[in-house]
């Protein structure tokens, strides 16, 4: 269970100049969040930034646990969905009584909820790691789910509770209608959350979370109490995903009981595991990616959640660190300067990879049309050249592409390694790899 | 893995080119394509595919070409939202959906704000299927109109079929726990408690939505009510396998039900052998000895190799078309306008008209019970291939199917 | 009231036992292996639908053989090309796997097969009312499964109490590091456990899916179940996943038959109230609740006896 966040660790040294670079990295984030949608404009880019914000919060907030506390969680949308319901009853609470709250506080309702959820079911959750953790999280977020179907009064059945965020009080003549507007307050909220979040992995708590995931019985001997720590980094977590239930409830204004199921604890268990959960802007990566697809996909293949689950099964194998983890790899190789050493090695693996992925493609979009024939034609549109599913020539295509590219991929890789080994080897010498 | 570049590239292009629809009308299916709703959200999509096609070779509507573009929700109100904003971002200007009150309710929502926010922009809900009847009474909107009668006129026209048939003394009730599932169970204590006061309801029962497997026991429990008539809304599997378990269990009474015809659904009635014993509701009937329709269902069933199960969806596009026409353009808010009021033919013959108050659409409602078909030259359709099929019963006019309604219509 | 109580006994330890093929499978590859396979009921599927496929091809009873054998044969395959390469990252990394595989086999069998139940057939010779309890049928089918999981259960017994690799599983159940200290093949013990109880899943599948539906999305409404049956019954005792199949097979069945609510139990709460979660519980009948009882179950359990049932250890 402990070495769930290996092969690196989460923290790197410190670097000269490092403040620097530090806020540097954090000004241009912003300056990024401001500028994006004056360059992608058009209402689908606008729509997917908003959600890519949103899941980029409840992403971070599950690898509070995940990654830096080592507590694998299955149920994580419960402490999101309870804020986003927190959020809706607070709109419509505010725009009946006409409070003076603005739209942009109500986020930080969702974070309360789900911060009061999570300090209400954590202490008996929290008190194992691991596999017995991760079933009390399936059960209790099952639990929580169905109950919400009963509960009608509060979670509004299968229809959800709808609200309306022009109702509150108009903010420098903000209403919050117009989606650039509440992309606008999602970004906001993205870069408080983000920088919260990461301020708290440099406190003494973020640390002791680490030594907590690490190793359990020394944090004992230290004289903390390992129970008190997954505590409160549960608490933390519930109150980000409450913040990114919150930010979901003003972007739909709608909140119903899917926001507390299985699905969406499993959405934000791939895209913090895929984008890397050993480090910090992993799960950043991994929520972009994983809802840019997910919205993107769909549109091009039927089998859309098949990519998902062979991705997410592929980066389990063979890059447990996820996306960010093969980054980081190379980094002690670029300051040693050894990376041009992979790179040729790289692009010889290239060819043959891309060809078995495409023969892979091509094989599970031909059993997909050839079997379902749900209405899409039984061509396949791959790289511009059309395939027919039926035709004997495209299975022959997928099979020698699938096969000869795994043969030969294999061979490929074999080098890959040859070559890493020599280019770490150097950058050990060079004292920038342990 | 490692051919994520390729299916980022082909997302990137996907997202971008998103070009208004200046050729054809792109109407968005918002429907299950994935989960467990998936089976009636195909059905659903090869149909408005084939009424697409049928637009599009009678020159389509003013000149435009016809394309449905498939949306899949997962029967999921969040969902559904996604898929309605994608369309409108991909320019798209009607929307039609059917499965799931829940999810028409959030979009009946979403298109009521969207309109209002986005002048210009206006998006209208073709609702083909969600029957629950708030959606056109205190949630009413000038955006969404509905082809399907509602439950509560369904309910109206079945239980003034029931008020005749003296053996029925015990009606046991058992829905699906949800909005619909729920309208139907008070709608059915309500309008038999008023026109048959001497029957006993022996059973309410409201069980999950699509989640379970094994009937058997709620069929236990029917049967130790001492029930002779079920009345239920449910649809999909949920009617499959409750027919299903009731065949298991040797369990004979009289079936009203809503959607016995779906999927899965014919063939569990002939394992149970209650032949001509499960009614249905409908708007429309495969043998309802109109010759067009029936020419119509002989080449759907040929083309899509299903029943017609949503007469309605012909009767929407058609009429879709002749609002366009009558207001000479494709624009929403004058199709909108066109469709308050507009009388129409039905398919299976008679008038129907879309009441401007509510923007419900009233038509004939046939009861039909399912059984041996008596004169194979009357009633040629039958149904999975069981040999048995669809027999009316009762026509119910549409002057005797109207509710009244609360809606308090915000026009723009 | 007394047909409905025997009707929902039969049913409920028919239920019960269909559960236990599964749970036996998942609680003994947990204890041997730390890992806890979400993909277990992903294997029952699989065995529905190979059933459904074979039996349309070859038979019923053929398939009733085969199929098991080739669900047991993936088992084998995930086991030593899947979790034993990821071992090396730990626990968390074989569990997101099955959880990845359970994703993935999802999607492959609705690819393949497509989404709506398919029609699989209770075999002729098996579909008749067995006998008739108060004028209720009760399928032969049903004896049949009941017949079927029972013999397994026994065979399962025996092979544990009286075989060498029995021997070897019992003793890994409560020591497993030393089970490898004493020299045996702990690789392909653990290849072979997880192809049985694989298999196992599988035979469920065949059998229950005529008698249930045989779909794409079975797996994902009975997996839940199946981790609150082996966490209530204690994590690594057989028996005690035997106990909880059978008690949560006959809680769930007799909450659907039961009608009570609390405001038939007290009377109706004052209408003037208006409504709030106090009225929703009040007014939830326990046919309602029937679905999150086992869940219930579990945080139960969870708090008052973390080791389950008949557990001896806490994870």
């Amino acid at each position: 269970m402990s070495n769930a966040a290996s092969p690196a660790p989460a923290v790197t040294k410190e670097e000269p100049g490092g403040a620097l670079s530090f806020y540097g990295v954090w000004l241009i984030a912003a300056a990024a969040l401001v500028v994006l949608p004056l360059i992608f404009s058009s209402g689908g880019s606008l729509t997917s930034f908003s959600l890519i914000g949103i899941a980029i919060i409840f992403a971070l907030s599950y690898n509070i646990l995940l990654g830096q506390t080592g507590l694998l969680s299955f149920g994580h949308a419960v402490q999101y969905g309870l804020g986003g319901f927190l959020a809706v009853h607070m709109m419509n609470a505010v725009a009946s009584h006409n409070w003076p709250i603005p739209l942009p506080a109500i986020p930080l309702i969702g974070g309360i909820g789900g911060l009061a959820f999570a300090l209400l079911v954590g202490w008996v959750m929290t008190k194992r790691a691991g596999t017995v953790f991760a079933m009390i999280s399936l059960g209790i977020g099952e639990l929580v789910a169905s109950s919400s179907l009963i509960l009608r009064s509060v979670f509004g059945g299968e229809s959800g509770i709808t609200t309306d965020r022009t109702a509150l009080m108009p903010l420098f003549g903000w209403t919050f209608g117009p989606q650039l507007q509440v992309y606008y307050l999602i970004a906001f909220w993205v870069l408080i959350s983000a920088i919260a979040m990461y301020a708290l992995t440099r406190t003494p708590l973020g640390r002791i979370c680490n030594a907590v995931r690490d190793n359990p019985e020394r944090v004992e001997f230290i004289g903390y109490d390992p129970h008190v720590v997954r505590y409160l980094a549960y608490g933390f977590a519930g109150f980000f995903a409450g913040i990114a239930g919150g930010l979901t409830a003003i972007n739909f204004e709608i909140a119903n009981s899917a926001y507390l199921g299985a699905t969406q604890s499993g959405f934000v268990l791939f895209a913090a595991f895929i984008g890397g959960t050993a480090y910090f802007f992993g799960p950043i990566l991994g929520a972009i990616l994983v809802t840019y697809l997910q919205l993107g996909l769909t549109n091009v293949t039927s089998v859309s959640l098949l990519y998902f689950g062979i991705i997410f099964i592929g980066i389990v194998m063979f890059a447990p660190g996820g996306i960010a983890g093969l980054l980081m790899k190379h980094r002690p190789l670029i300051r040693a300067g050894s990376l041009g050493m992979v790179i040729p090695s790289y692009l010889v693996a290239a060819i043959p990879t891309l060809a078995f992925a495409l023969g892979a493609i091509l094989t599970i979009e031909t059993v997909a049309r050839y079997s379902g024939g749900e209405g899409e034609g039984s061509t396949i549109n791959l790289l511009g050249i059309p395939f027919v599913a039926t035709a004997p020539a495209t299975w022959a295509a997928a099979a020698f592409l699938l096969v000869g590219g795994y043969l030969v991929a294999r061979l490929t890789w074999l080098r890959v390694a040859e070559a890493w080994d020599r280019a770490a080897t150097v950058a050990r010498d060079r004292g920038y790899l342990a | 893995m490692r051919h994520l570049p390729i299916a980022v590239a082909a997302a990137v292009l996907m997202l971008g080119g998103a070009a208004s629809a200046q050729e054809t009308v792109k109407i968005g299916y918002i429907d299950p394509l994935s989960g467990g709703g998936a089976s009636v959200g195909e059905g659903g999509l090869k149909t408005f595919q084939y009424l697409a096609d049928e637009l599009n070779a009678k020159g389509g509507v003013l000149g435009h070409k016809v394309e449905i573009v498939p949306l899949d929700n997962k029967t999921n109100p969040q969902e559904s939202l996604v898929q309605a904003q994608k369309a409108v971002d991909a320019g798209i200007r009607y929307i039609t959906q059917g499965n799931g009150s829940s999810v028409g309710a959030a979009l009946e929502d979403f298109v009521t704000k969207n309109n209002s926010r986005n002048p210009g922009k206006e998006l209208l809900y073709f609702n083909y299927a969600a029957v629950d009847p708030s959606l056109t009474n205190e949630k009413c909107s000038y955006w969404h109109f509905r082809w399907d009668a509602s439950s509560d006129i369904k309910m109206e026209a079945l239980t003034n079929y029931m008020k005749d048939q003296p053996s029925i003394k015990k009606v046991y009730l058992i829905n699906q726990d949800y909005s619909f599932g729920q309208s139907v169970r008070s709608d059915a204590r309500k309008m038999l408690a008023a026109k048959r006061p001497d029957v006993q309801i022996v059973g309410d029962e409201l069980h999950p939505l699509l989640k379970i497997t094994d009937f058997s026991p709620y069929i236990a429990k029917i049967k130790a009510s001492g029930a002779d008539s079920v009345v239920t809304g449910n649809w999909g599997q949920d009617i499959a396998l409750l027919l299903k378990a009731a065949a298991d269990a040797g369990l004979k009474v009289n079936w009203y039900t809503y959607y016995a015809g779906g999927a899965g659904g014919p063939t569990a009635i002939k394992q149970t052998g209650l032949d001509h014993q499960v009614y249905q509701i409908t708007e429309g009937i495969p043998n309802s000895g109109n010759k067009a329709a029936m020419d119509f269902e002989k080449d759907f069933r040929a083309k899509v190799n299903l029943s017609l199960w949503y007469p309605r969806a012909v009767n929407e596009m058609r009429m879709f078309k002749a609002a366009a026409e009558k207001a000479n353009s494709i624009d929403p808010v004058k199709v909108a306008a066109a469709l308050e009021g507009m009388k129409f033919d039905v398919l299976d013959g008679g008038e129907g008209f879309m009441r401007a108050d509510d923007h419900q659409f009233f038509q004939p409602i046939y009861i039909s019970s399912f059984g041996t078909l008596a004169d194979k030259a009357k009633e040629p359709f039958d149904e999975e291939n069981t040999g048995w099929g669809w027999h009316l019963v009762s026509k119910i006019d549409t002057a005797n199917a109207m509710v009244p309604t609360t809606c308090k219509m915000k026009r723009p | 009231m007394a047909e409905l109580i025997v009707i929902s006994t039969l049913n409920g330890v028919l239920f019960g036992m269909l559960l236990f093929l599964l749970s036996s499978g998942l609680t003994v590859i947990f204890s041997m292996m730390g890992v806890l396979n979400f993909a277990h009921a992903s294997f029952y599927m699989l065995g529905a639908f190979f059933g459904y496929q074979l039996t349309r091809w070859i038979g019923f009873w053929p398939a009733l053989v085969l199929a098991p054998l080739l669900v047991g044969a993936v088992g084998m395959a995930v086991e030593r090309y899947g979790l034993r390469n990821t071992h090396k990252h730990g626990h968390v990394a074989e569990l997101l796997l099955t959880f990845g595989l359970a994703y993935a086999i999802e999607e492959i069998v609705s690819m393949v097969w497509g989404k709506s139940p398919m029609d699989y057939r209770i075999p002729a010779a098996l579909d008749f009312p067995a006998f008739t309890v108060f004028s209720t049928n009760y399928p032969a089918y049903k004896i049949f499964m009941l017949v079927v999981s029972v013999t397994i259960f026994v065979a399962l017994l025996i092979a544990l109490k009286r075989t060498r690799v029995g021997l070897i599983v019992q003793a890994a159940l409560t020591h497993p590091s030393m089970v490898g200290h004493l020299g045996h093949n702990v690789g392909r013990v653990f290849m072979l456990v997880f192809g049985v109880g694989s298999a196992l899943a599988g035979l469920a599948g065949v059998i229950a899916g005529p008698s249930l539906v045989t779909q794409s999305d079975m797996a994902g409404l009975l997996g839940p179940i199946l981790f609150v049956v082996i966490v209530f019954g204690g994590l690594g005792s057989l028996p005690g996943a035997f106990i909880a199949s059978l008690l949560i097979g006959l809680i769930q069945t007799f909450a659907v038959a039961l009608n009570g609510s609390l405001a038939s139990l007290f009377g109706p709460l004052d209408p003037g109230l208006g409504p709030s979660p106090l009225t929703d519980i009040w007014n939830v009948t326990v046919a309602q609740i029937a679905p999150i009882l086992p869940y219930l179950l579990l945080v139960l359990v969870l708090i008052f006896r973390p080791m389950g049932l008949l557990g001896t250890r806490e994870s």
